[in-house]
């Protein structure tokens, strides 16, 4: 049972099919002139109206890329060095993706000063925090619509109309909003926008950035011109279509789609909760996205608890320490106020339209199970209470490692 | 990432669970890790390691050394056990992720902390 959606989500079967013309038969490159390439470039374009229309955007606002990640970097290297004479001051919030937090320090490095906003118990931002951050030289705000671990969904309606009233330019990394919430560049006044297609059904190693008509970017890659002159290199056509179909499925059931997935993430939520004592839930209970399920559990590590569900068939991740590659914790859970001995019992269940409320007992029931038999091997779960255990430090020993 | 022996002794520990009024009890571990074991020995008159347990909250490799090292350590004199090292533990379970060395790889710290618990409760 796959409840990781949150890192990919497999390609559908329509979206593999209209992809294979592509890898075989209708091969061509789309700057050539011959019929060959003319249809390659037809499917393009068709795959641009797609992506377009799913975020109320023009056609010619969308330009592909090879992913979120280089939609991210382009965005705000890309404006960064466009306007870094009119200032180089940019805000942004601690919980982003790292694909906007390395390139914020990477900036850094050359000289821009760059603001992390902090977010609140919820994972959600201040709005007053982010009105006194606004600097004369502040060019660019870059906020995240929904966090890939909490699923918390930030105000970027409000955050759009005080960046347009300061004449800012707004970045959003939707990657994990688009194809799941409604998104709408021009109600939320964003310039920018990154978007990935692996997350929504399509296939891996292609995304898109939106640009708003009239915003200027500075040119990353350079080369025979492709995308507008702003991302030179032969299309990935088969993914491009991939990513278009997908697009096109994700509106078509945009509502159905939250309307089933609420009532899953519901009802999973509740029943987790109820079946394990000192269960928590990360992030804003309403403020979130309709597939995202963020859980801690007392007193075990979330290392064995993954491990340990996929014994049980079931996928999903984790903001401990121990499965990261720098044994640090979540600093996205950090930033909720959590300390570490909370971050390590974290469990994100991401669910994908193929999940079903049959699922939510099967998922239930083995959490409780799994969150059960690590408790019993814990030495800070007290197994005839049924309840957590305060460390005794005067009976730990830190040792040097 | 993890060895069929780091799996094993994962998903099947040997010798969880405490001992009551144990010969010697021994905890290390970091917070920031996120691991934290307690070994605890039953030594006979003959300073031979009968029984011995362990708690861990851990990940996969926190736990499966700790049933290793109970596995390693049963039957054994205290002052022959104090000499496993932490490479005994990796070694005896084909490997650990180099990552997974130092944070995770704590039972020999454990266990010496336990004999060093059992040696200071007999000199009272």
């Amino acid at each position: 049972m796959y409840m990781d959606n949150s890192a990919t989500s497999p390609v559908k079967e329509e979206v593999f099919n209209a992809m294979v013309p592509y890898l075989k038969e209708e091969f061509g490159n789309p700057s050539a002139f011959y019929s060959l390439g003319r249809s390659a470039k037809k499917a393009v374009e068709t795959a641009r109206e797609n992506v377009a229309k799913l975020i109320n955007a023009e056609t010619r606002e969308i330009i592909f890329t090879s992913g979120g990640t280089e939609s991210d970097n382009m965005a705000i290297k890309g404006i960064a060095f466009k306007l870094e004479d009119k200032g180089k001051h940019i805000i942004t919030t601690v919980i982003e993706h790292p694909a906007v937090l390395r390139t914020c320090e990477y900036l850094e490095t050359k000289g821009f000063e760059v603001t992390y906003l902090p977010v609140k118990e919820n994972g959600i931002l201040d709005i007053e925090d982010l009105k006194e951050a606004i600097r004369d030289d502040t060019i660019l705000i870059s906020v995240m619509h929904a966090n890939n671990e909490i699923g918390t969904i930030q105000p970027i309606e409000e955050v759009g109309g005080i960046a347009k009233e300061k004449g800012i330019t707004f970045h959003v990394d939707a990657v994990q909003s688009v194809g799941k919430i409604p998104v709408d560049v021009k109600k939320a006044n964003i310039d920018l926008l990154s978007i990935s297609s692996h997350k929504l059904y399509g296939p891996k190693g292609v995304g898109a950035l939106f640009i708003r008509k009239g915003v200027r970017i500075e040119t990353l890659i350079h080369g025979g011109g492709q995308e507008n002159n702003l991302r030179s290199g032969t299309e990935n056509v088969p993914g491009i279509v991939g990513f278009g179909k997908a697009a096109e499925i994700a509106y078509n059931n945009l509502d159905a789609n939250i309307e089933k997935l609420q009532e899953i993430r519901d009802l999973l939520i509740g029943e987790v909760l109820d079946k394990v004592p000192e269960a928590y839930l990360n992030g804003d209970r309403e403020e979130r996205l309709p597939n995202n399920a963020s859980f801690r559990f007392a007193a075990i590590e979330g290392e064995g608890l993954i491990l340990r569900l996929d014994a049980k068939g079931i996928n999903g991740a984790t903001g401990s320490a121990c499965s990261s590659k720098n044994l640090k914790a979540s600093y996205v859970l950090s930033a909720l106020g959590l300390e570490d001995a909370e971050i390590h019992g974290s469990l994100r269940l991401s669910l994908g339209v193929e999940n079903s409320i049959e699922d939510v007992e099967v998922v239930s029931d083995a959490i409780a199970d799994v969150v059960g038999s690590l408790r019993q091997m814990s030495p800070l779960w007290d197994n005839e209470k049924n309840e957590s255990l305060e460390l005794d430090e005067s009976k730990f020993t830190d040792v040097d490692h | 990432m993890y060895s069929d022996k780091v799996m094993d002794h994962f998903a099947n520990p040997r010798n969880s669970g405490e001992i009551e009024n144990a010969s010697g009890e021994g905890t290390v571990g970091n917070p920031t890790c996120g691991d934290l074991m307690t070994i605890y020995i039953d030594v006979d008159d003959d300073e031979v390691i009968q029984d011995i347990k362990f708690k861990t909250f851990g990940c996969g490799a926190a736990i499966a050394t700790s049933s290793m090292i109970t596995e390693i350590a049963k039957g054994m004199a205290v002052d022959e056990a104090l000499k496993i090292t932490r490479n005994d533990v990796a070694d005896a379970l084909d490997g650990l992720p180099p990552i997974k060395m130092h944070c995770s790889n704590l039972a020999a710290d454990a266990l010496a902390e336990a004999i060093k618990d059992y040696k200071e409760k007999q000199e009272e």
